[in-house]
């Protein structure tokens, strides 16, 4: 019986020079629960229970871009996107558009076991939501001191915020005053948000289930979707691995980044490290992203070609690692 | 170089109690819509420009479920998605919840092309449209009588639409009267309104493009997004190859249906029609669909588990064929 195993991440694309404290602060967060996942998996937590418990706390933590403290919209709101898959089945639940739900992954478990669809989004999704009774907050609950800096600097910055693009103007007028080279979806690394939350595990039983959850790219018009709710892009789990995806939601979305893992694991005989790298590698072209992935073995990695990911695995034989950079 | 190929489909699943006319119709338009892509062809238009002016006149023609014509949610109104996707350099755009737009592939087109993101959705989408120009209807432009009809009988039927569940209850209180054991989505195939138009094209440069457009499943809850808009699940293209999937949404989603016809070309060395037989059979579980797919060769092929879809290809050495059933 092979072990069990967990990653989480907290997005992908990380300033350099983020202030020693907050990357304490980032490592606590990514250690703390990763703990709630073990501790779960030791009680023989299944897969599905366990992304979704830990995707829960990290929606709940205003740290990450997920649930409170969600990136802000054009407009100033928050409006968030979540999806799940569980690898028995690759049975699947998808949310977006969501601006009241408190625990947007709860609601697309809730999708994918008591909905007769998969995916339901903004005020479908929202009506659906009242009628499971799950926790409903106001807009402003998500909406983070913090995050209303980094909009107004977005702003400043006269910068679009690309899925893709790079700008052709803007840098050169930013009022950020960090110089900083590196750029994620067009815009200046010390005012992106890493874009996503996720988790991805294999239980003692080897089901994989994988989760991710984010309040999407900053200053983004209303009612774009990105990687995260979408299957196959953002999340993947089937019965040989799982997946959750972080970084430029265009380059994830064009290299159908989650499901890539298991399709060279599974037709080209790669195993999980291998794979990862592979897909990193090939698959992105010019974009920008990260990864997590386990495999029903009990094996977990990452892979990112960015500049830093927010990470954390362990796995049942007593390895466990916290980390940021390379 | 290699000549150009194109196939083109009105959705699978279709009823073989379906009257002749109908069938008439159908394969008319499918014909009609053809012949209009192979003149493009002739005159070296690119794949992308192809599948869009194609799915541009099925949307607008009101016989399938796509633009005009689209099946109606469980609130009698219509709400439109789509996506398209450009396969050198894997370029996309998808929207989803489009309630005024008339040509949803071409409001894809321009979140491709004029937008800096890859997905927008519902009033965020409409925004987009407005500020894009495009050709704008009331809501009712693009419901049918037939339609209304449809959902009258769905509606009476007792049973709600599922992406993948069989009802356990409700075929026997069915009001419709003609006996059929298929059903599709959970409908007996005599209500069920196959989901989807789509067409995919390798042009005379060896460029491969998809396109798939839909009003989507009959009685859905306002908000249900289906595989249709999803890159990697409704619709695909990349340098080998352009798909466009119809029939039982979460199957596709939960399959990555479209992506994989792609991958085990790419990383099991199969043929066209081989990856499209290998994926029809062991991608669906239980799940019933069908694809359109062209490769970078200018080989067209189509596949499906269920009963009847409505399609048509052709190639540039003159072959051409309009069908529906097996």
């Amino acid at each position: 019986m092979a072990g069990w195993a967990i990653a989480v991440h907290g997005g992908a694309g990380v300033d350099p020079n983020l202030p020693a404290e907050r990357q304490e602060q980032a490592k606590q967060l990514l250690t703390r629960v990763l703990n709630l996942g073990i501790d779960a998996l030791r009680s023989s937590g299944s897969a599905i229970d366990v992304v979704e418990l830990v995707v829960r706390e990290l929606e709940s933590d205003p740290f990450f871009n997920s649930g409170r403290g969600s990136a802000l919209t054009e407009n100033g709101t928050v409006e968030m996107e979540a999806s799940i898959m569980d690898g028995a089945g690759r049975r699947c639940g998808a949310v977006s558009g969501l601006t009241t739900v408190k625990n947007p992954v709860s609601l697309a478990r809730l999708v994918m076991d008591k909905s007769p669809h998969s995916y339901l989004a903004f005020s479908g999704a929202e009506k659906f939501a009242k009628q499971m009774g799950v926790e409903m907050v106001d807009n402003d609950y998500f909406i983070t001191q913090d995050n209303v800096e980094m909009l107004k600097l977005a702003k400043e910055a006269d910068s679009i915020v690309f899925d893709y693009r790079i700008p052709t103007v803007g840098y050169e007028t930013c009022g950020t005053g960090v110089e900083s080279p590196i750029q994620m979806n067009g815009l200046p690394i010390s005012i992106y948000a890493p874009e996503t939350v996720g988790c991805v595990v294999v239980d003692s039983q080897g089901r994989c289930a994988a989760a991710t959850s984010t309040g999407g790219l900053l200053n983004k018009r209303m009612g774009r979707i990105g990687d995260s709710p979408l299957i196959g892009a953002g999340t993947y789990a089937c019965d040989i691995c799982a997946v959750s995806c972080t970084g430029e939601g265009e380059a994830i979305i064009r290299g159908t980044l989650a499901r890539e893992v298991g399709a060279v694991m599974e037709y080209k005989g790669l195993g999980l490290q291998d794979a990862v790298d592979f897909v990193i590698k090939e698959r992105l072209d010019d974009g920008k992203a990260g990864l997590i992935a386990v495999s029903k073995t009990g094996e977990v990695s990452y892979g990112f070609n960015c500049v830093g990911m927010f990470r954390g695995c362990a796995t049942q034989n007593g390895f466990m690692e916290v980390g940021i950079w390379d | 170089m290699v000549g150009w190929a194109i196939a083109v489909h009105g959705g699978a699943g279709v009823d073989p109690n379906l009257p002749t006319e109908r069938q008439e119709l159908a394969k008319q338009l499918l014909t009609r819509c053809l012949n209009l892509g192979i003149t493009a062809l002739r005159s070296s238009v690119s794949a992308i420009d192809v599948v869009e002016l194609v799915v541009r006149e099925l949307e607008t023609d009101p016989i399938f479920n796509s633009g005009r014509g689209s099946a109606l949610t469980e609130d009698g109104t219509v709400e439109m998605e789509a996506s398209i996707m450009d396969g050198p350099g894997r370029r996309c755009g998808a929207v989803s919840g489009v309630s005024t737009v008339k040509n949803p592939v071409s409001l894809a087109r321009l979140v491709m092309e004029k937008s800096p993101h890859s997905y927008l959705a519902f009033s965020g989408a409409e925004d987009f449209a407005k500020q894009m120009g495009v050709e704008r209807e009331e809501n009712g432009y693009f419901v049918t009588e037939d339609n209304k009809g449809m959902l009258k009988i769905a509606q009476e039927a007792n049973s709600i639409v599922f992406d993948y569940r069989i009802p356990t209850k409700g075929f026997e209180s069915c009001g419709v009267g003609v006996e059929s054991p298929i059903r599709m989505n959970g409908l007996p195939i005599s209500v069920y309104a196959p989901e989807t138009v789509g067409c995919v094209v390798v042009d005379s440069q060896g460029g491969c493009a998809a396109a798939t457009s839909t009003g989507g499943l009959m009685n859905k809850r306002s908000g249900r997004i289906g595989d249709s808009p999803l890159i990697g699940a409704g619709t695909y293209a990349c340098n080998i190859c352009a798909v466009s999937c119809t029939g039982e949404g979460e199957a596709i989603i939960r399959g990555t249906l479209a992506r994989e016809v792609g991958a085990v070309m790419e990383y099991k060395g199969l043929g066209l029609q081989e990856a499209v037989d290998f994926v029809i059979k062991e991608r669906l579980d239980e799940g019933q669909a069908g694809l359109i797919a062209v490769s970078n060769t200018g080989e067209v092929a189509c596949g499906f588990n269920c009963v009847g879809m409505f399609r048509g290809c052709a190639t540039e050495d003159g072959f051409m064929e309009v069908a529906i059933w097996e």
